[in-house]
């Protein structure tokens, strides 16, 4: 299986970036090969809906989980209706993600956990 | 004719220049003041109209027939403002997020999307006296401000022949102040001699530019701060057509929803002025 990462830079010791619909890269970690890639996020740019396009990206990347640190409304039923389930960690980076993912340190949320337009307001 | 009166940085006084200049001009004029500031409508606190009616304001939002959707998702690739997203035949809408530009609906190959108006807000109109007035309000909560603007602007119900209209704008230079200045055939850009209201000025500058509306500069609060704006008016030719001293009296009468001209004769002969100045610079005498 596949999950993403949300991050501030493009390789595995980046710091994770805690907006979703606005971070700038998505890391994409298969779980079963162990290899990962690095997509940059093109919604970050939009003037709105950036949530639900980065959910759009995510469901055509096929990931299965998205780890971040916060998600808005619109951003959330996306990623629901795309069967993507969200996990939430404060900081660090990329890689530690990852691993406390697979040691099921971390939150899964159901439903946002922050208004809209959060990571505008953290650009 | 139609003359808006805009500003870059907010609370430099585009309404007291509004209605001020439309109590002027009623004396010998047809007038209809439209409030734009749909986010914020304050003209009518100064007129204080007779309301007479209002309308509703609706964009319309699509629904979608998953029975009939074959999963293409080209209405996701058309819309520009991720309203609609397309996940196989399972199709997720964001109605706040939707401008109502129908195209989803126009390109659905099997018409699996019908459209539905969603109310953003509201128009209303009457009088003040006899100046015809109208002003839109944006539903709380909705953050498409641009169609209600175009629908207070669209409104002729209870506009006479002839009028001279005069268009209170929204501060800033985003879309709701770009629909609002749009077809106007003069602006009044409305600012205070403070770096604030100058940086703002020059934004302001730029888009009536763009626009290609003819026009001209208020400088309300003079004697407040520096030169600067002088200074800038001068290097890029823009005329200056008023200027309105920095005077407590004439904030205390704002502060109480007065009228600057039926209390201060000075300030009336200024709007007096500055009427003829815009149709000078308006090359509409």
């Amino acid at each position: 299986m596949k999950i993403a990462v949300t991050a501030q830079d493009k390789n595995l010791d980046a710091e994770f970036d805690s907006r979703f619909g606005r971070c700038k890269y998505f890391v994409i970690a298969d779980l079963n090969t162990g290899e990962h890639r690095v997509e940059q996020n093109t919604a970050a740019i939009e003037v709105g809906g950036a949530g639900v396009k980065s959910a759009q990206f995510l469901a055509g990347c096929e990931v299965s989980a998205v780890i971040t640190g916060h998600v808005g409304p619109n951003a959330s039923r996306a990623l629901e209706a795309a069967g993507i389930k969200v996990f939430v960690m404060e900081s660090g980076t990329v890689r530690d993600a990852i691993k406390a993912y697979k040691e099921g340190e971390l939150t899964q949320v159901s439903g946002a956990t922050t208004d809209s337009h959060t990571g505008l307001n953290m650009s | 004719m139609i003359v808006s009166v805009a500003s870059g940085k907010g609370g430099t006084g585009k309404t007291t220049i509004a209605v001020n200049l439309a109590l002027t001009l009623v004396e010998t004029e047809s007038v209809c003041l439209m409030d734009c500031d749909v986010e914020e409508p304050n003209a009518h606190l100064f007129l204080k109209p007779v309301l007479e009616g209002s309308a509703k304001v609706t964009v319309p939002v699509p629904i979608v027939n998953e029975e009939k959707c074959n999963g293409c998702g080209r209405c996701g690739e058309i819309c520009a403002f991720n309203a609609i997203l397309p996940l196989g035949k399972h199709v997720l809408t964001f109605p706040e997020l939707c401008h109502g530009c129908g195209g989803c609906t126009l390109l659905c190959p099997v018409g699996a999307i019908r459209e539905e108006p969603l109310e953003i807000g509201l128009v209303e109109w009457g009088h003040a006296g006899s100046i015809s007035h109208i002003h839109g309000k944006l539903r709380i909560g909705s953050p498409l401000a641009p169609p209600v603007v175009k629908a207070v602007k669209c409104h002729k119900q209870n506009m006479p022949e002839g009028a001279i209209s005069i268009i209170d704008a929204p501060p800033g230079t985003s879309c709701p102040v770009v629909a609002s200045v749009s077809g106007s055939d003069f602006c009044l850009l409305v600012t205070e001699p403070t770096p604030f209201g100058l940086h703002d000025l020059t934004l302001a500058v730029d888009m009536v530019r763009e626009l290609q509306v003819p026009f001209g500069v208020v400088i309300n609060r003079a004697g407040l701060g520096n030169g600067g704006l002088v200074d800038y008016c001068n290097a890029e030719n823009i005329h200056i057509l008023a200027e309105i001293p920095f005077e407590r009296r004439y904030a205390a009468c704002y502060a109480k929803g007065g009228r600057l001209v039926e209390e201060f004769p000075e300030v009336k002969k200024v709007f007096q002025d500055l009427w003829h100045a815009i149709c000078v610079t308006a090359d509409r005498v």
